[in-house]
């Protein structure tokens, strides 16, 4: 049995394996089907300073191998988030680190300080692809201006650890990766979603009610692998890997890659227990490599 | 309910028409409890274009055989993936999933109408016999684009009085289920309903100018089935977005933003 335990900065996790955020509700929903407290960490959905209806229906179009999605940071907002989820998940054990996102630098900042009051949410991953209403609706992650300056204001604010997870959707990730940093993150999930489209032959109408949506699950493994490993060599924070993880060997992948931990995300919906299978296969992995620890994985690439 | 993730074993795959298969499933365990309305999510593994689970209502639950049906309308390559399974064949699913419809409590003299069109036919026979069993008396209100389209006749006719229209007239009346005398002749305390979005909200056009109670069962595109992706929502009333797959499938016309 390999010592799975790792670091993200001030945080210590049992194991790498987390839980993507907008795929794994709050947790309690996948209850019924494994114990989601044998988990490194779950990532909760995305929430904001004020609540958010989404965009409309439909918001989901199927791909041969994942999906497109254009769910538009439905939440009921970061209050609601205090009052009647915190208590139901802040006693489990493992970590619950909550996404936060924004549409304006001072909105950003509301939530995260909102969620440094709650104890038991030790970190909080910060969703820079969201688009910035004061500047015309371009994502702050994806220029190195509009992300550092989101960074730098959250984390004079935001004490604790602080994730920033960065867009695929720009000429070079690891700029962004070096502002974020440069501005105190302490450490980087990538990717997020890759913008894609999908279209209705017959009807001859775009499938998702905004046109273009986030593709993500295994079509999308080799360019998240491409990204974790660029990043790696461009920054010193520790990275979080994801992007199409379906099974321990993805998993591994990632870490030798460059990643310290890794999110299983879109393939919760095929399979509500990957993560355990992940887990599970990760320590045997190492096992089987003669380590004694899943940390010897990060950037093991030959 | 608790939810599980479950092996079960295809005991036969009836092809019923061209474009219908009936799934019937086992396990060697008991099954859980399901009730009507409800639905389950097929993982498919045998079609390379399929990535998502496919949700499928709970058409049956044959609690003798130890039994789950399925009935599948083949509108892609998943669901024609289905039609393939063999007996012996082992299918992973999710069950059971969403709300259920309503029994009602009490009065057992409420008479009850259940309208089905399509494949939207299928959840009314496992609620058609709930509802007997809770001792109701129910008639149906099957519609289809022929007689052909019409599934599983001797099963409802077996738990109620059933009423058919055909586009073509082929059986029972021609025209659509809104159209059949059976709507003008008698009153109904209640109406549930499954079937083409435009068949729903004509039958919920007919209860709201009648004032009587309509559930819907709802079968909008989903990804995970259990509330973590928020991708099948539909409006309420209040203009919020609720997820079909946990505050539904089954919902009270009252609650939705449908202009009927």
């Amino acid at each position: 049995m390999a010592n799975l335990n790792i670091q993200i900065g001030g945080l210590s996790l049992k194991n790498p394996v987390m839980t993507a955020s907008g795929t794994f509700g709050y947790g309690t929903e996948y209850a019924d089907f494994m114990d989601i407290e044998r988990l490194g960490g779950i990532i909760v959905k995305g929430t904001t300073a004020e609540p958010r209806e989404g965009n409309n229906y439909p918001r989901m179009a199927e791909t041969p191998a994942g999906m497109l999605n254009a769910v538009g940071l439905q939440n009921k907002g970061a209050d609601y988030f205090i009052e009647q989820i915190y208590p139901i998940i802040k006693d489990l054990d493992t970590r619950m680190i909550v996404n936060v996102s924004g549409s304006s630098v001072d909105s950003y900042v509301e939530c995260a300080e909102k969620m440094a009051t709650l104890e038991q949410i030790p970190a909080i991953e910060l969703n820079i692809s969201c688009p910035n209403v004061k500047q015309g609706g371009m994502a702050f992650g994806v220029t190195c201006a509009g992300a550092a300056e989101v960074v730098k204001a959250v984390r004079k604010v935001y004490p604790k650890t602080l994730i920033v997870k960065l867009s695929p959707n720009v000429t070079d990730i690891t700029e962004i990766a070096r502002a974020v940093e440069a501005e105190g993150a302490d450490s980087v999930s990538l990717i997020n979603t890759l913008l894609g489209m999908a279209i209705d032959a017959e009807k001859r109408t775009p499938i998702l009610s905004t046109v273009t949506g986030g593709l993500s699950g295994p079509c999308v493994k080799p360019i998240a692998l491409r990204m974790v490993w660029q990043t790696y060599k461009a920054v010193k924070i520790p990275i979080i890997g994801l992007g199409g993880i379906s099974n321990a060997k993805d998993a591994i992948e990632f870490m030798l890659a460059g990643a310290t931990a890794i999110q299983i995300g879109t393939y919760n919906f095929i399979d509500p227990t990957v993560s355990i299978k992940v887990i599970e296969g990760i320590n045997a992995y190492c096992d089987r490599h003669g380590l004694q620890s899943a940390r010897e994985l990060t950037g093991a690439l030959r | 309910m608790k939810k599980y993730m479950l092996d079960l074993k295809v005991v036969e795959n009836q092809h019923l028409h061209s474009n219908y298969c009936l799934l019937k499933l086992t396990t060697d365990e008991s099954l859980p409890e399901m009730l009507p309305g409800q639905f389950v999510q097929v993982r498919v593994d045998n079609s390379p274009t399929t990535f998502l689970r496919r949700p499928i209502s709970i058409n049956y639950v044959d609690r003798e055989n130890n039994q789950l049906w399925l009935l599948v309308q083949l509108v892609g390559d998943g669901t024609r993936a289905m039609a393939a399974y063999k007996p012996g064949d082992i299918v992973n699913l999710l069950l059971p999933l969403g709300n259920t419809f309503t029994i009602p409590s009490g009065n057992t003299s409420e008479k009850l109408l259940l309208v089905g069109g399509g494949v939207g036919t299928a959840p009314m026979l496992f609620l058609g016999e709930s509802l007997k069993k809770a001792g109701f008396e129910v008639t149906f209100l099957l519609g289809a684009r022929s007689a052909a389209d019409l599934l599983q006749l001797d099963q409802f006719n077996a738990i109620g009085e059933v009423a058919v229209t055909t586009e073509d007239g082929s059986m029972g009346e021609k025209g659509y289920v809104t159209d059949h005398s059976l709507l003008k002749s008698n009153h109904f305390d209640r109406i549930y309903t499954c079937g083409p979005k435009p068949m729903m909200m004509a039958v919920a056009r007919y209860a709201s100018a009648q004032s009587i109670t309509c559930e819907v069962s709802l079968e909008n595109t989903m990804a995970c089935g259990i509330g973590a992706c928020l991708c099948c929502v539909e409006k309420t009333k209040e203009n919020h977005h609720v997820c079909v797959c946990t505050e539904g499938p089954v919902f009270n016309t009252n609650q939705l933003s449908w202009q009927i």
